[in-house]
């Protein structure tokens, strides 16, 4: 399971890296998320992957899954949401008022000849 | 327990949660001021209590450390957070003369902010820092996108956020790495448990301590990672860069905070992990800001720019390593931020005063009330340059002092003397240009009131202040860096009889 959960990671952050570096600023928000996918991951597993064990504490039990990764996860889950919710309104926003979704937009960029900058 | 420690935490959250539902923009400013006024107050009242040296410990829920989140204020946590509140004085001061209308939240946001940058300063806990890290950033996200529709501003924005959410990925990674390898997330515990890597760990905690570095050095535009700073501080509204200005010393101070007593001296087979790093990027950093202000075509990118040298500076302190070295950047730091501070204000008015040509370094038009914003100029230059009398010059002398006997000796003279006349080079000849060399006035505009120049002038008071009281300040300063490469005590406060 280990190595499964590690090539999952690997692989989830390559492709997130991938992205970021695109040029346009759809595939870099993916980027962003797939990263934070890959993230989580990794903070859930660094509380070690157990089987079958109680979430803290339970009579008889040999040993327990670490809570403290979870919360972590938790609040990293959250924090990650709310900034891609804010990434892609931004770059709604650019793509309105650069009129090219390139994230290196000249401000003047390919618009229609003849429209009026507002 | 007293509850002192989470004041400056709990002013701006609530101030700025009532703001929302306060529908008068008067109303907003006032309580904004007010609580802004408040954390200065706490600040203060924090670094009273603090400056002899004891550690105020504040544990949430009452739950202890290692196993709870614990806040802790120490003199240099107070120190910065006596820093943050004046410079947020006096960038509220100059917005609530209407930079404040441009969008619905400013108030609130900027009180958000604060929150962040309180709760980075004052939190013991790595995972914390990361949270305080992320409520900084999502309001200085929506503060440097704050300003009438400019495309320009968009994009910068864009580039911030993008490059800030990969460092938090980075800084996730980092903290999942050494909580996954040390169990521990406390500072205090860190220090102790670094020290005492088993011999099996000590890369993985050394590429986890490198990746933190790697963060903190985006937060604090470091070379190479800088490059998102000029462009965003250029385009954002003026108060909105002036409270900047303390940002990039938040990822200052989590350098000195991770890196002198956790992975410093005393870490055992990890010692003085960035030692190789943290100095010859600090005196890049500096090349780089220096000849980037030499090269702006405008007047906020050249502070910018500046902002990005004097970071150098800073860095070039904390990067020897030295309690002298981490002394004398301490005493820069306040410096530095109030002269970019009153810089960023002052551009904006000049840049008000000369029509379309905004802040554009070309000849223009007579700016109305020349003689007032030139002689500001001037000093400021000389601040920002660090020419004598003031603090900055001071701050240098004391980092040059701290650097002698220290290997990289010439470099440090050459880069933070160049550096400096590059920058004196720089201000000159915008200061020439824009009060010189300025042809007939077209617009008979009215120049800036009493109110626009009482902020600046407020930050070049607080200069005089550094530069003043000198001495004790420097002691103070002293006394901190003391306190980070002997960190036993506060560790003993942190953790308690048991952590021993």
């Amino acid at each position: 399971m280990e190595a499964l959960i590690s090539v999952v990671i690997g692989v989830l952050t390559a492709l997130g890296v991938w992205l970021v570096l695109r040029e346009r600023t759809f595939p870099v928000v993916l980027g962003l998320t797939v990263l934070s996918y890959a993230v989580n991951l990794f903070l859930f597993a660094m509380g070690r992957l157990a089987l079958g064990q109680p979430p803290v504490i339970a009579n008889g039990a040999r040993g327990y899954a670490d809570p403290l990764p979870q919360a972590l996860v938790l609040t990293a889950i959250v924090i990650g949401f709310a900034m891609t919710a804010f990434v892609i309104v931004l770059a709604l926003k650019a793509r309105a008022e650069l009129r090219d979704d390139r994230v290196d937009a000249e401000a003047d960029g390919p618009g229609e000849p003849g429209e009026e900058q507002p | 327990m007293s509850h002192l420690p989470i004041a400056p935490v709990l002013v701006p959250l609530v101030a700025g949660a009532v703001m929302l539902f306060l529908p008068r923009q008067g109303l907003r400013r006032g309580l904004g001021v007010a609580a802004v006024l408040a954390q200065l107050a706490l600040a203060l009242a924090l670094l009273a209590q603090v400056a002899d040296g004891t550690t105020l410990v504040y544990a949430l829920g009452n739950w202890p450390a290692p196993y709870g989140i614990v806040l802790v204020a120490d003199r240099l946590a107070a120190w910065l957070l006596v820093t943050t509140a004046l410079v947020a004085l006096f960038a509220l001061l100059y917005a609530v003369r209407g930079d404040d209308q441009a969008g619905p939240h400013f108030h609130p946001l900027f009180q958000w902010q604060l929150l962040g940058l309180n709760g980075a300063f004052l939190t013991g806990d790595l995972f914390n820092l990361f949270v305080f890290f992320e409520i900084l950033l999502i309001a200085s996200y929506a503060l440097l996108l704050h300003g009438r529709r400019d495309p320009g501003r968009t994009r910068a924005g864009l580039h911030f956020v993008v490059i800030n959410l990969l460092g938090s990925s980075l800084f996730l990674i980092a903290v999942g790495t050494l909580y996954g390898v040390l169990g521990t997330l406390n500072m205090a515990d860190l220090a102790v448990k670094v020290a005492a890597t088993p011999p099996e760990s000590v890369g993985l905690v050394r590429a986890a301590g490198l990746l933190l570095f790697g963060v903190f050095a985006l937060k604090a535009a470091l070379l190479p990672l800088y490059l998102w700073l000029p462009a965003g501080y250029a385009q954002a509204t003026a108060p909105v860069a002036a409270l900047f200005a303390i940002m990039t010393k938040v990822g200052a101070y989590s350098i000195l905070r991770v890196f002198v007593p956790i992975f410093g001296p005393g870490a055992g087979p990890l010692a003085d992990l960035t030692g190789p790093w943290l100095l010859p990027l600090a005196l890049g950093t500096l090349a780089v800001g220096s000849l980037g202000a030499l090269a702006a075509r405008g007047l906020r990118r050249q502070v910018a720019y500046l902002v990005v040298a004097s970071v150098g500076s800073l860095l070039t302190g904390f990067g020897l390593g030295s309690a002298a070295g981490i002394a004398a950047g301490l005493y820069y730091l306040p410096h530095s931020t109030f002269a970019a501070a009153a810089l960023f204000l002052l551009a904006d008015l000049i840049a008000k005063g000369r029509g379309g040509l905004a802040d554009r370094l070309d000849p223009g038009p007579v700016i109305p009330r020349a003689v007032t914003l030139g002689a500001l100029f001037f000093v400021l230059a000389v601040v920002m340059a660090g020419l004598p009398p003031f603090s900055g010059f001071l701050g240098k002398v004391l980092t040059l002092k701290a650097a002698l006997g220290h290997p990289l000796l010439p470099w440090v003279l050459g880069v933070v003397l160049l550096g400096g006349l590059c920058g004196l080079i720089a201000l000159a000849r915008s200061g020439s240009l824009l009060f010189y060399r300025a042809g007939p006035t077209n617009v008979p505009a009215p120049g800036p009131g009493l109110s626009a120049l009482a902020p600046v002038a407020g930050l070049l008071m607080l200069i005089l202040g550094l530069t003043l009281f000198a001495g004790p300040l420097t002691d103070l300063t002293s006394a901190m860096a003391g306190d980070l490469l002997a960190p036993a005590a506060q560790i003993r406060a942190v953790l308690g009889s048991e952590g021993q």
